[in-house]
């Protein structure tokens, strides 16, 4: 598989010698046009890779932030087309900045796996993290996604024990995600400690980089996730920053971007400060 | 969706994978993964276990008091005119419905596997029950998932978990309804899997779910097979049940499916009817083919493939998807599927209530007016089973309600 936006950017980071911050929302949350500003603004306020929520009506792993983001976008008449039409003018912009995909398998499987892999792919997209598709079923999408030249990205979870983790690797790129607890999005911070070995664990397994997600909310938390990490994603802080920026109605304000991108800012601030706050 | 060749059997599936044809599968996240395959390994070995069954058939005679009667509607035959029209009463189980079968055989398998913990989803609240009340005699925590909406239509049901000792979450996200449900329940698997068993109420789901819940409720089929040979010395012509998720619908048809004469017909629930849009509960007759809850299978969804509430006047018909054996079936011809809609269903309850005094669950009473439709107008010699899967004292509140009666 040819070099992606992922494995450039990755490897930059590590040459830097931090580790990066994803970030995470729900695209068309609440409308497309605060998505796209978003979008642009995200890479000058430190986000190195971005995942855009794909909207479904039944996010079954995701906690109340992530599930009202993403009602809020459906509410507003998102749709994956309008997703991949989002990716599509970001990209006229940044040709840099990796975006991935991230949702539920359904909208996926309604589209067509075979168009839809080769439309994002089109539109800019970088990578595909699917919660509903384990290894089990790498034929519906991964390996489509694979052969179009999408990075498929795997969530790796507490549960994932040594004797499982080879098959969820098997066909895994770009990085690894681990799932820092058992539980949903929006759930409790991690033990960073923890965290660490279990980083440790799964790099034993692989040399894909390994950003680890699901409870982390402030710099603090990234600075110290992000010491033994790759890559640190923050999803349902940013999403309610979002929220709490909203008029009565669920419509953008003025707040909404400035709120977004000051939280952005920070968390950036944290993942900078990881290594050194180690080596102090 | 036709299947051109015809199976020697339909009674093979699902594969090792957990599919039948296209359908079934195991889409869940990395977390539940594990825990499925070890639930897998755990039914497995249960059912190799003469152990497990003797307790199973144990507590299904003397507790659930089965095996349930096959029942001459004699009452509802004079009244049709037609076929002769027999009931499966499982509305005579501990509990009241079909649910006990399949809450019976999940609780040994749960404690076999050493979990302290049970979590379930309800629609009608009849699995609810019936999980609440495994757990309290098994002396195990129970929280039971249930949509607000349907908290309000089943209050009678709410107040018999509670009474049993289950805590009641009401889930408000989307509609309320079954599906709801089914998402908070699986995100409380996701937050507490080392010690809790997913007790789910139907034939969906992940794989081994779909299989296991069917193994469970197939006593159903396997009884009225061997009485239907008992009592009238040969097989029913047309056997009917109601299809929600399909689990009294496949615990009937599975021991019947090799019988090539015998016609057999799933009742979806056609709500204000199929051309309405999310106006009906009927995935099969009404949707197409998708991912939900951990198994592919028909779905009610939107041309984005976002899944559609549906609507049922019955709370446990109220899902946007089935089995996906039944998705199989359907597609194989081997099983038909038909809608019911509201109105019909509660008619059909009443004249159930007035000429067999028996009060059908309004589940349960699509397939009654399924039999309604096409009794009349076969020769009096041919045989009909329905499934009366529940019986219909939780639901004299919505149809008094429906009715203009103030209860
Ligand atoms: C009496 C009764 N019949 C039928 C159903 C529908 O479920 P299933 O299709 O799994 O049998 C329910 C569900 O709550 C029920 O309570």
């Amino acid at each position: 598989m040819t070099e992606t936006r992922i494995d450039r950017r990755f490897a930059a980071l590590k040459a830097e010698g931090r580790p990066a911050l994803v970030t995470f929302m729900t695209a068309g949350d609440p409308d497309p046009a605060t998505t796209l500003a978003l979008l642009k603004a995200l890479p000058g306020a430190g986000a190195d890779v971005i995942e855009l929520g794909m909207p479904f009506s039944d996010p079954m792993a995701d906690g109340p932030a992530i599930q009202a983001a993403g009602l809020r976008a459906l509410k507003g008449g998102q749709t994956l087309v309008k997703t991949l039409d989002l990716v599509r003018e970001f990209r006229q912009f940044d040709d840099a900045t990796p975006i991935v995909l991230m949702g539920y398998y359904n909208p996926i499987y309604s589209h067509g796996s075979e168009a839809f892999v080769a439309e994002a792919k089109a539109a800019g997209v970088d990578g595909l993290i699917i919660v509903d598709l384990p290894p089990e079923a790498d034929d519906e999408l991964c390996i489509p996604a694979l052969e179009a030249g999408l990075n498929f990205i795997r969530l790796a979870t507490p549960t994932t024990d040594d004797k499982r983790l080879p098959a969820v690797l098997e066909n895994t790129s770009g990085f690894v995600y681990y799932v820092s607890i058992n539980g949903i999005t929006g759930s409790a911070a991690p033990d960073a400690s923890r965290v660490a070995e279990s980083v440790a664990r799964i790099k034993r397994h692989t040399h894909l980089p390994v950003a680890v997600g699901f409870g982390v909310r402030t710099a603090e938390q990234a600075a110290a996730i992000g010491a033994n990490a790759d890559g640190v994603v923050v999803g349902s802080a940013i999403v309610s920053a979002i929220a709490a920026s909203l008029d009565s109605e669920g419509r953008a304000t003025a707040a909404t971007i400035p709120a977004v991108l000051a939280l952005v800012s920070e968390l950036s601030g944290g993942v900078r400060a990881s290594r050194k706050s180690v080596a102090a | 969706m036709t299947v051109a060749v015809e199976p020697n059997s339909f009674k093979t599936g699902p594969d090792e994978r957990g599919y039948f044809g296209i359908y079934g599968g195991r889409f869940v996240a990395e977390t539940l993964m594990p825990l499925i395959l070890e639930l897998q390994q755990a039914y497995d070995d249960a059912k190799a276990d003469p152990a497990f069954k003797a307790e199973l058939q144990a507590l299904s005679t003397y507790y659930a008091g089965r095996p349930s009667k096959l029942y001459f509607a004699e009452g509802l035959t004079n009244h049709l005119g037609g076929a002769r029209i027999f009931f499966k009463r499982e509305d005579l189980n501990h509990t009241g419905s079909h649910k006990i079968n399949n809450c019976l055989g999940q609780i040994l398998l749960a404690k076999r596997m050493g979990k302290t913990r049970i979590i379930a989803e309800t629609g009608a609240g009849q699995h609810g029950v019936a999980s609440a009340t495994v757990s309290a005699r098994f002396g195990l925590p129970c929280v039971v998932y249930m949509g607000a909406t349907d908290v309000e239509r089943q209050a009678p049901n709410v107040f018999r978990m509670k009474l049993l000792g289950a805590t009641v979450n009401p889930v408000t996200a989307g509609n309320g309804t079954l599906k709801d449900a089914m998402n908070e329940a699986l995100r409380d698997w996701v937050s507490n899997v080392e010690d809790t068993y997913y007790l789910i109420g139907t034939a969906a789901g992940p794989h081994p779910y779909p299989e296991m819940v069917r193994d469970f409720q197939s006593v159903i089929g396997i009884e009225a097979r061997a009485q239907m040979l008992e009592q009238e010395g040969r097989l029913p012509d047309m056997i009917i049940a109601a299809v929600g998720g399909g689990s009294n619908a496949i615990g009937l048809f599975h021991p019947f499916l090799d019988d090539k004469d015998v016609e057999i017909v799933g009742v979806e629930a056609g709500g204000h009817g199929i051309a309405v849009e999310n106006g009906h509960a009927a995935s099969m007759t009404g949707g197409r083919p998708g991912v939900l809850h951990g198994n592919r299978t028909y779905l009610l969804q939107d041309a984005d493939g976002q899944i559609l509430e549906g609507h049922s006047v019955s709370a446990g018909l109220d899902y946007p998807g089935v089995g996906p054996e039944h998705s199989w079936l359907r597609d194989t011809g081997r099983v038909q599927y038909v809608p019911i809609v509201d109105q019909e269903a509660i008619d059909a309850f009443q004249v159930c209530t007035r000429v067999e005094g028996i009060i059908p669950a309004l589940e349960s009473a699509h397939a009654i007016a399924q039999a309604i439709r096409v009794a009349p107008s076969m020769a009096k010699d041919k045989i009909i089973v329905i499934n009366l899967s529940g019986r219909g004292d939780k639901d004299v509140h919505t149809v008094g309600k429906l009715l203009g009666m103030d209860i």
